[in-house]
């Protein structure tokens, strides 16, 4: 499911399955999207940042078109305690394993890998980040 | 740092493309007038070949490479160096002064990120900054690259770095009445592109700089953030369009302008040592 902002609209509250993960993606390029994510973020219920939120941030092969500084979205993610995956969407082989990537977050999150939770996959990647 | 005004004039008010350069290998400083000779030659042969410039008509280019001293930060900096090519019509008459059709020059200010563990053999001088035809570039860093095994790359300016340059020469201290603050953004993903040009009064940008800046000398990126975002809700506010979702192609002030494709044009030599500082070190971050 796709959306432009939260909160999501309340009329489809009963019709929506169960939430595992929720991906908010900062264009690099756009300082607004940042913004926007930051606005979003104070409707997310705070049981959801124990390993079901990450952040994406796309548009990195550009360097020279950055609207943002990527320290300041990798203490976004300290903040929420959530990771921070870069990636670039217009090249193939980076956006298919960044799907990968997700996918396989996701299949945690819901819970269908045994013998892992949201809550230790998320403190194992960061504890690899701080090495 | 007492620069001579008339040493640096030529700078001022001209638009100056931008690249970065890598350590020059074995450049003499003493031995500048054999490469005004050597350069010279090579673009002589270039012409022969057919591959230089101005097609048809019969001209002497006539190099001259010089020493600026005046033109460094510190005293680690290397002093730059100039090249300028003149024409010289045969069919000259009698008082005919050569005209100037391209100046080049290599800089350093303040460049010692780079120069601190560089060998003995390698220049630094991280910024080449240039004024003329494109041809007469490609020719001249085609010869110092076969000379001294350097590479040029045109030097791309960020969005990011584009909105520091505005927050900080907005807020620079202007004794003459300034020209407008102008910021110029493009719409992404148009079919037809979209340029909207955002003009702010001088003395409001720097009050608006002034209520931000904490500690004069020194500026944090959540100040120029904060800079920005006031611009920003003030645009938006009047005209509904988050300029934050719009990529940030030039900035205008009464202290110099800039360009994302790396074209800068400095206009007030109080502050040439300040722009020059910051340009050198973009160059030095696109080498590293």
């Amino acid at each position: 499911h796709l959306a432009t902002s939260l909160p999501l609209p309340s009329e489809r509250d009963h019709l929506r399955p169960r939430i595992d993960l929720i991906v908010f993606m900062i264009d690099i390029k756009s300082k607004y999207s940042l913004k926007n994510v930051e606005a979003s973020l104070a409707h997310v219920d705070a049981s959801f940042f124990l390993g079901k939120v990450c952040f994406l941030v796309t548009g990195v092969g550009r360097v020279n078109a950055c609207s943002i500084e990527t320290n300041t979205v990798c203490k976004l993610g300290e903040a929420y305690c959530s990771p921070v995956l870069f990636c670039e969407l217009e090249l193939e082989g980076i956006r298919v394993t960044t799907a990968q990537r997700l996918l396989r977050m996701l299949q945690i999150c819901a819970g269908h890998i045994p013998g892992v939770s949201a809550l230790s996959f998320v403190s194992l990647m960061r504890n690899s980040d701080d090495d | 740092e007492n620069v001579d005004p008339q040493k640096t004039a030529f700078v001022l008010r001209k638009a100056w493309t931008l690249y970065s350069v890598t350590p020059l290998y074995r450049f003499h400083r003493g031995r500048l007038r054999d490469y005004a000779r050597l350069l010279s030659a090579f673009i002589a042969a270039e012409k022969q070949k057919g591959l230089a410039v101005e097609v048809g008509v019969e001209l002497d280019i006539k190099v001259a490479v010089s020493s600026l001293a005046d033109l460094r930060g510190s005293e680690q900096d290397q002093a730059a160096v100039l090249v300028q090519l003149s024409l010289r019509s045969r069919a000259s008459s009698r008082n005919s002064e050569d005209k100037l059709v391209w100046s080049g020059w290599f800089c350093s200010v303040y460049g010692d990120d780079l120069s601190e563990n560089m060998p003995e053999d390698f220049t630094c001088l991280p910024l080449f900054l240039t004024h003329g035809a494109e041809s007469y570039t490609s020719v001249v860093g085609s010869w110092f690259q076969k000379t001294f095994d350097c590479c040029f790359r045109r030097l791309a300016i960020s969005p990011l770095n584009l909105s520091w340059m505005v927050a900080m020469w907005a807020g620079c201290k202007l004794d003459r009445a300034a020209s407008a603050v102008e910021l110029v953004f493009s719409i992404p993903h148009l079919s037809q592109p979209l340029d909207i040009s955002y003009a702010i009064h001088p003395e409001d940008a720097k009050a608006l700089w002034d209520t931000v800046q904490k500690t004069p000398g020194e500026i944090t990126q959540e100040e120029v953030d904060v800079f920005m975002d006031c611009l920003y809700a003030h645009f938006h506010r009047h005209f509904k369009i988050h300029l934050s979702a719009a990529k940030l192609v030039k900035v205008s002030t009464a202290v110099a302008s800039a360009h994302c494709d790396g074209i800068v044009k400095i206009l007030h030599s109080q502050y040439l040592p300040g722009v020059l500082m910051l340009l050198t070190e973009l160059a030095i971050s696109q080498i590293q």
